[in-house]
């Protein structure tokens, strides 16, 4: 049980942020904290990968004269840094679509609130 | 060429995206054929790849000549051969007639959106030709951030709209992402043919089971399945009318297609159903989504508002042939994606019309004096509203006899009654309209007052005052749709027969 909890606290800790993200893209009503909600979502998924590349008694994976290439097992599979580096690429165009998308909104209604915004969808 | 054509399409349309906002710089009328070269070359290549693959079986080309697993490999077999061809076909007719109503829809900001599109179909081929599970997310996001662009550029409202989708299409998108994710520390491949010859052996490990159900919500989400629906009526009623009548056809179908790859071709339904009911839950709930969106079609006046609901129904016909897992339903799935793209792209063409010459697409503002002024935008809709129905011999009625055989050979009876029925309601509310525009006497002051119906009448030509530009797309896609129908047998038994999925 102790081992289920603490041995893979760092699990946990991404779990924490996809719920704060996903609490703060759904619940705020600000169309910007929710864009932080959307970040933290993303950036938890990163970790996530990142995390499950992690390997004890393994180095960085970088040809190294002194481990030699014999033994693969030596290094850290790089494959999941190479994805998160084009995830994280696709969550700033990401995040730069919802940033113009916010000050178009701005510029329209001069108001980020989500329940006015609804209330002006309504009315035609 | 004809090694590297399956990487051809999405790479065309790329550097099509990327040189035609260069091109324009110092002309910008450039863009408008520039765009069209690009479409109906994306067109030949993709029939050339249906032709190859039906002549000679799957083509793949591997990038950089890295073999897979290691490398990047697209692949074209019967399915996704075909499913390319009908985006592109569909595309094509639709930025053609684009080029009579953006002046006047989007002033001024033509260039950057003629190369919205051809991003945002860029990201369709992607996805459609790519065999590799994470190349697929890539081109997933490159696909939905077009999206995003070509419904926010819209009226007022799109921007709400177009933030709100944005907000579903990352959970979705990211849900995905997490899902490859369990996959790949279980199998440590993410080629999707690697992935299916590892699945066997790992069988029942609740991390497969976890990464297929979040992949199978974040394309539930994409796809607008029953629950998840939330973004698209907004989205669709509030863009523009050529990106609606661009996305409704073809973004929510690309969903559909990913679905049916990783349910079918790397799962395959055996294991699927072995670890949850998830077919069955995609099946109930697209159930439930047909009779919705039939239903709140049914109470709309806003016409691409209600086009808008009927999409969700639609896709509950296809989420439904998924979700039987059976031979027929596939059938019927795969058909009702070509049918689908070809009914609601005529249909949002025909809005589009309207919105061009009336100023609106109100149901409650038709009457007759249109099936004077737009003969040939009326007698699309016609075909196109019966097909929606699923009269024969249009195309919808064959799609839907597949998934009514499909429900029957599974003994589902509830799923045959959900179909019968939400054929009534299309009747009703597409009726609704054809009644109006047929049968209504226009009001005195509306035909007094336009002058457009009096230069129609002076000229006493049937053609009315329809530009060729707006006309011609409509009446070709619609009308299709009769051929569609006519030869369904022969795009079964050559094309979607050709490749069933494991364990069917």
């Amino acid at each position: 049980m102790t081992d289920f909890l603490f041995g893979h606290y760092i699990y946990w800790a991404i779990i924490a942020l996809l719920m704060i993200g996903l609490y703060g893209m759904i619940f705020k009503n600000n169309l910007v904290k929710k864009l932080v909600g959307m970040t933290i979502f993303q950036v938890s998924i990163i970790m996530f990968y990142v995390a499950s590349a992690v390997k004890g008694s393994a180095t960085v994976p970088v040809m190294d004269p002194v481990t030699g290439v014999a033994d693969a097992a030596k290094y850290i599979s790089p494959l999941q840094h190479c994805l998160m580096l084009t995830a994280i690429v696709v969550g700033v165009a990401t995040s730069g679509v919802a940033f113009s998308l916010a000050i178009l909104i701005h510029r329209h209604y001069k108001t980020l609130d989500e329940k006015i915004l609804m209330e002006h969808m309504k009315s035609s | 060429m004809p090694l590297n054509s399956p990487a051809l399409v999405p790479l065309l349309l790329l550097a099509a995206a990327i040189v035609i906002p260069v091109l324009a710089i110092r002309k910008t009328t450039v863009a408008y054929p520039a765009m069209m070269v690009a479409s109906f070359g994306a067109v030949v290549v993709s029939s050339y790849n249906v032709f190859r693959v039906w002549r000679n079986g799957p083509l793949a080309y591997h990038f950089g000549g890295w073999f897979p697993p290691v490398g990047i490999e697209y692949v074209l077999d019967p399915l996704s051969a075909f499913v390319a061809l009908v985006v592109n076909v569909i595309a094509f007719f639709v930025l053609w007639h684009s080029g009579g109503i953006q002046e006047r829809e989007i002033p001024g900001k033509s260039v950057p959106y003629h190369a919205l599109t051809l991003l945002f179909l860029c990201g369709a081929n992607g996805i459609i030709a790519t065999g590799d599970l994470f190349n697929l997310y890539v081109f997933l996001e490159i696909f939905s951030l077009a999206a995003y662009g070509l419904i926010g550029i819209g009226e007022k409202k799109a921007a709400v709209a177009s933030f709100r989708y944005l907000i579903m299409g990352v959970v979705g998108g990211s849900f995905y992402l997490l899902g490859i994710g369990f996959l790949y520390i279980v199998t440590g491949s993410l080629n999707m043919a690697d992935v299916r010859n590892i699945l066997p052996h790992v069988q029942g490990n609740p991390a497969v089971v976890a990464g297929l159900s979040l992949i199978v919500i974040g394309m539930g989400i994409k796809m607008a399945v029953f629950p998840l629906h939330g973004w698209l009526p907004d989205a669709y009623t509030h863009a523009p009318s050529t990106s609606s009548a661009l996305i409704a056809p073809i973004g929510t179908k690309i969903a559909a297609y990913v679905l049916i790859r990783i349910l079918f071709f790397v799962f395959g339904v055996e294991s699927v159903s072995r670890s949850l009911p998830i077919t069955d839950v995609i099946a109930w709930l697209s159930a439930i989504g047909i009779l919705y969106g039939s239903v709140m079609a049914m109470a709309q006046d806003e016409m691409k508002r209600m086009l808008a609901y009927s999409s969700v129904a639609q896709i509950g016909y296809i989420g439904l042939g998924i979700g039987l897992a059976n031979p027929l339903g596939y059938i019927g799935a795969v058909l009702h994606i070509l049918n689908h793209a070809f009914m609601k792209g005529a249909l949002f063409l025909v809005a589009a019309n309207l919105r061009r010459n009336t100023g609106r697409s109100d149901i409650s503002g038709l009457d007759a004096s249109l099936r004077k002024k737009l003969p040939w935008s009326m007698a699309a809709f016609t075909v196109a509203a019966l097909s929606m129905i699923g009269l024969p011999p249009t195309a919808g009625f064959f799609s839907k006899w597949y998934l009514a055989l499909g429900a029957i050979d599974r003994g589902n009876w509830v799923f045959l009654a959900v179909i019968l029925v939400s054929s009534l309601l299309n009747a009703v509310y597409f009726f609704r309209i054809l009644e109006r525009a047929y049968l209504l006497p226009p009001t005195r002051q509306k035909t007094g007052e336009d002058p457009h119906a009096e230069a129609g009448k002076g000229r006493g030509s049937l053609v009315g005052e329809e530009e060729n530009t707006l006309m011609i797309p409509v009446v070709v896609v619609s009308f299709s749709l009769l051929l569609i129908g006519l030869w369904n047998a022969t795009i079964v038994r050559e094309i979607i027969q050709r490749i069933l999925p494991l364990g069917m």
